[in-house]
């Protein structure tokens, strides 16, 4: 193998293809497909008295109305839960259509399926659901109050209840007898994952081949297939899943299978004819997923250089009206809230709560931006108690690359041990300190204060965990073309993986990137695979490319070999820009395209090139298997630990509370780096959404459980124009776990914005912020508090 | 978010496109850029019967300026505005607030009397209009043309005085008298969203200089477009310090009655009247201050 594209900034190959609109989605397939349409619950809360649906029978074009009462056994059954654990003591999932119950709005209750979305649309609106509303629990404080229950037999609204310890003593212990005390009372609100392509579901079923082929927008087709074969009472061998192009996903694409996943394909065989539904925005709002929404209560006992003694956090999360996903982000919060520190004694509970509300699943970050806030809001509180810089408290609080790996002592999100594989944090708070000017800011300070502007600094740090398993594979095949095509199990929803997965393949080969072809979320080509999300497809994918095309060059060694005859050994042989040479007389060599030929022996001759691999050619057989081509895996053994640090400048107007960032600089590190100009763009897209979570997106509920900015219009995603240049800096901790040394990247740039930004307007503005996110207009009334203060 | 079915009916005449009106008027509504209508069609928010396209009604394309004002055809799109220079120089608060209506896309497309007929509480050139005291012109079948001042024809939050059988033909932005420099400016939480306060203002001085006359008018601020006369805090005062500035927003302040929504609270909406009001005065004044 070569290193000639590992750690290049390629262009991606998959660009010019989606920026000339040439792109495929889920919407752009199945034109003569029936659509489905659903009604959904208007009310938060309610029985379903009676659903009557014959007005909508005079729509024309009408073909189908189902309710709960026409699904079969499996179909009517709750939905599956996902990841169950044991402190999970009380799950609930949906069903596809409420069963008698809705929860919250938006919850699906009847189907329909029309010739068109439009007529579909009309058809739902004549449908009319006679409901008896029950009283809604809206929010975490109603939640924990617990005066109304979501689920009659789930007490106190609670969910689960989860407690850990780092085995590093008591930490209420710890904290009492530290010489200095503070205790803080944190919140997080609402955020959505919001790809810009809702999800969507387009199934066929062929009545002669007894198969289904559905087409999904989601971000694991293989487990996709199984839960579809499940439901359906298919085997699997039955049940193709396809991934077309994915605009986004951010988390909200792993949960599966989502209602209409089930549906669409059951329609589809029902009905025997193909059937399409594609999520409108409304709909992604009101029935998909949220996150982020938590409240903390954090206590720690330090000594006056800053030093943590112990730390106890109460961390109380909304999880909407089900569980399908478990715990996961109350269990990532709740261990990657330590970042890159030694906090003495921990211990942490959480108490995951339902609430009348959209259900919630992880959102790019899944629980960390909201563990980093509480444990950088304690920092800052800290260096504010003993009038330390921000900094020096984190440094003296800092994991020393001497001391890696080091346990953290508890169980993270895979199961496995929290120990972080490698990392050198020292050097990455030297490295934000000075990219971020925090040494010259005073200066910077008063040069603005002299102009009536008001300015602020910033700072938050945080680890990783990421590529964790349990596992990724990949099919790597080199035709007799010279084309190289790398067929990986997980899906890609706009990461670059078209492009870094062929660079790992073609440093193995021997070959150009333009020669490699990468193809993803396919079950027709590759059925083993988990998905891609919690930053984890370079790692795993990207390691079982390399662990396949590698066997494919010892394969290629081996046939080269054999057709070269005189004695060389296949130990002897490269790979070298499309050939096999040997590697001290490159005069003995043969083209890879030709290996690819004598790899496949054949009896007939059907071209040229065909002719050298027929029985009566000269060439000798390798006694190999036909086809050059091979299948990999990589299984981790645990998570690996990316890292790092976020600084931010920001100016907020003295008069209209107005907050502008002036500058933004991450520094990062993800281990070895397959392409820098990829996550470069992971990050900026990261920290757009981190801006975002900051400072203008929360979903909004009001008591009766109406989510009441359920569109662009109100639910503000920052454009360009909120969005500030960003100013990145790599640095390479490789990690030890896995051959190619590397480590997730594509949730970093999120996960310690809020923090970041709240560190900073609360220097800018000298008051404390305790509560994210943050608009002016909740700066005018915090300024209000600090005047009559 | 599909439309529900709808009757479409695309005139080629003004003539036409009232005749049309006068028969279906109470079940059919006028399509003009299409940038607030097509959205709530959408989402299923409003359900008329007929839609009445008015874009091929190339007579009413145009923005022309003469010696007492502009005028704006509906078929004129908030880009059309924003462009003329005649208009610009005319009245230069014409282009100051249309470049803050959304963004460059949506303005190619809406219309700016299609706005005015929207009365969109947030929308800014109603505000425009309110403020230099113009006027629209409807036609119908029945009464053929009648013009309504600016006063008359901002009703209520998305209700103006074009009734169902009447097309808003024109939009007559009369030029401010005498000297007046204009402003305007906005708070929004985002690039080109709805303002969370704006204001547009105008300040007239007298041949040496001396303010004469200035008043504001606010969006986002009430259920219609509010108007207020500042002059007594700023006629005669001393500019220099700024004091009078400040004192004018107070007065603005004190008469707005602003609304709690998601983005913003009543308090900081008025404290951003306050504080607009006062910027942009001065920057009104600075424009034709000597």
């Amino acid at each position: 193998m070569s290193d000639k594209y590992l750690g290049q900034p390629l262009v991606r190959k998959e660009d010019p293809r989606l920026l000339r609109g040439d792109g495929r989605y889920l919407d752009d397939l199945g034109h003569d497909a029936l659509a489905a349409a659903f009604v959904r619950s208007p009310v938060a809360h309610a029985r379903i008295l009676d659903i009557d649906v014959s007005d909508a029978l005079d729509v024309d074009g009408l073909v189908a109305v189902y309710t709960h009462e026409d699904l079969p056994d499996r179909i009517a059954e709750p939905l599956p839960l996902l990841i169950p654990h044991p402190d999970l003591t009380h799950p609930r999932t949906p069903h596809c259509l409420a069963n008698g119950e809705v929860n919250h709005v938006g919850e699906a209750v009847v189907m329909v399926v029309a010739t068109d979305r439009y007529l579909a649309e009309d058809a739902a609106e004549r449908i009319v659901v006679t409901y008896e509303q029950l009283p809604p629990v809206v929010g975490i404080g109603a939640a924990r109050a617990a005066e109304r229950l979501v689920h009659e037999d789930v007490p106190g609204n609670v969910a689960a209840r989860s407690v850990q310890v780092n085995g590093k003593g008591d930490a209420h212990q710890a904290i009492a007898a530290a010489p200095h005390r503070l205790t803080l009372d944190l919140e997080i609100e609402r955020s959505a994952s919001m790809p810009m392509e809702g999800k969507g579901v387009l199934a066929r079923w062929d009545a002669d081949d007894k198969t289904l082929r559905v087409h999904s927008s989601t971000q694991t087709s293989t487990s996709v297939r199984l839960a579809v074969a499940a439901k359906l009472g298919l085997p699997p061998d039955r049940v193709e899943v396809v991934t077309p192009d994915v605009g986004g996903g951010f988390g909200v694409k792993i949960v599966h299978p989502w209602p209409e996943e089930i549906l669409v394909p059951w329609a589809a065989m029902t009905l025997g004819r193909d059937v399409k539904w594609a999520e409108d925005r409304r709909e992604h709002f009101i029935s998909s997923a949220h996150e982020r929404g938590q409240q903390q209560r954090i206590e720690v006992g330090f000594d006056g250089s800053g030093r943590l003694h112990g730390l106890s956090v109460e961390i109380w999360h909304d999880n909407g009206a089900y569980t399908p996903y478990g715990i996961i982000v109350p269990i990532v919060s709740s261990t990657q809230l330590l970042g890159p520190y030694k906090v003495g004694a921990y211990r942490v509970e959480f108490t995951s709560l339902y609430t009348n509300t959209v259900m919630v699943t992880p959102y790019r970050g899944a629980g960390r931006p909201q563990g980093v806030f509480a444990m950088e809001r304690t920092m800052d509180a800290i260096a504010e108690y003993l009038g330390l810089d921000r900094l020096a408290v984190r440094e003296a609080n800092l994991i020393q690359p001497e001391e890696m790996p080091y346990d953290q002592g508890l169980v993270f999100q895979d199961g496995r041990p929290l120990i972080y594989d490698s990392g050198d944090y020292p050097k990455m708070l030297r490295m934000i300190r000075e990219l971020v000017g925090w040494d010259g800011f005073e200066a910077e300070r008063e040069a603005a204060a002299a102009e009536g502007r008001r300015i602020g600094i910033g700072v938050a740090a945080y680890v990783e965990g990421t590529g964790m398993g349990p596992y990724e594979g990949a099919h790597v095949k080199v035709e007799t073309t010279g084309e190289v095509v790398v067929s990986a199990g997980l899906t890609t929803q706009g990461q670059g993986h078209y492009t870094t997965l062929a660079q790992i393949a073609a440093d193995q080969l021997g070959v150009a990137v333009a020669d490699v072809t990468v193809v993803t979320g396919d079950t027709r080509r590759f059925k083993y695979a988990v998905g891609t999300f919690a930053s984890r497809a370079i790692v795993t994918s990207g390691n079982a490319v390399a662990v396949a095309a590698g066997k494919v060059a010892e394969k290629a060694k081996r046939v080269a070999a054999a057709a070269l005859g005189g004695g060389v050994e296949p130990g002897e042989l490269e790979l070298v820009d499309g050939l096999v040479r040997h590697r001290d007389d490159h005069t003995v060599s043969i083209d890879l395209r030709t290996v690819a030929v004598l790899s496949n022996p054949l009896r007939y001759a059907f071209d040229e090139a065909a002719k050298a691999a027929t029985q009566f050619a000269s060439v000798s057989s390798s006694g190999e298997e036909p086809g050059l081509e091979a299948t990999g895996y990589y299984m981790p053994e645990r998570s690996t630990f990316a890292a790092g640090a976020h600084g931010v400048v920001v100016e907020t107007d003295p008069e209209t509370a107005d907050i502008r960032i002036l500058r933004y600089c991450v520094v990062h590190d993800c281990g070895v780096v397959v392409n820098p100009r990829i996550v470069e763009g992971q990050v900026h897209g990261g920290v757009a959404q981190g801006v975002g979570g900051a400072l203008y997106e929360r979903i909004v509920y009001d008591e009766a459980g109406q989510l009441v900015n359920a569109s662009y219009m109100d639910f503000l995603i920052p454009f360009a124009t909120e969005v500030p240049q960003i100013t990145t800096a790599h640095m390479v901790t490789a990690s030890g776990l896995n051959p190619l040394g590397l480590k997730g990247a594509g949730e970093a740039g999120v996960i310690p914005t809020s923090a970041a930004i709240a560190s900073a307007i609360e220097d800018a503005e000298r008051l404390t912020i305790r509560r994210m996110p943050i608009s002016p207009s909740e700066l005018y009334e915090l300024r209000k508090g600090r005047v009559h203060a | 978010m599909k439309p529900p079915p709808v009757v479409y009916h695309g005139p080629d005449t003004v003539a036409e496109a009232v005749r049309l009106l006068a028969e279906h008027g109470a079940e059919a509504k006028v399509l003009a850029g299409g940038q607030s209508l097509v959205p709530m069609l959408n989402m299923r928010l409003t359900a008329p019967a007929r839609l009445v396209d008015v874009n091929r009604l190339d007579e009413l394309a145009y923005v022309r300026t003469d010696l007492h004002g502009v005028r704006v055809g509906a078929l004129a799109r908030h880009a059309d505005v924003e462009r003329a220079t005649h208009a610009f120089e005319a009245i230069p608060l014409l282009r100051q607030a249309v470049r803050t209506v959304a963004h460059p896309t949506i303005r190619n497309r809406g219309t700016t009397v299609g706005s005015l007929v929207h009365a969109d509480p947030c929308g800014e050139m109603p505000a425009v209009l309110a403020l230099l005291d113009g006027e629209v012109t409807l036609r119908s079948e029945r009464d053929g043309e009648r013009i309504v001042a600016a006063r008359d024809f901002f009703v209520g939050p998305m209700e103006s005085a074009c009734r169902e059988d009447e097309i808003a033909v024109e939009a007559y932005f009369p030029r401010p008298r005498g000297r007046t420099g204009s402003d305007w400016r906005e708070v929004s939480r985002r690039n080109g969203d709805y303002a969370l306060c704006g204001v547009g203002t105008l300040v007239r001085v007298d041949e040496v200089g001396a303010v004469v006359g200035a008043t504001a008018v606010y969006i986002a601020m009430g259920p219609v477009p509010q108007v207020v006369d500042v002059t007594e805090a700023v006629a005669g005062a001393d500019i220099a310090s700024g004091v009078a500035w400040a004192a004018a927003g107070q007065i603005a302040a004190d008469r707005l009655e602003p609304e709690d929504d998601i983005h913003a609270g009543a308090d900081y909406r008025r404290h951003l009247a306050r504080v607009l009001t006062a910027r942009s005065l001065q920057a009104a004044y600075e424009a034709v201050a000597p």
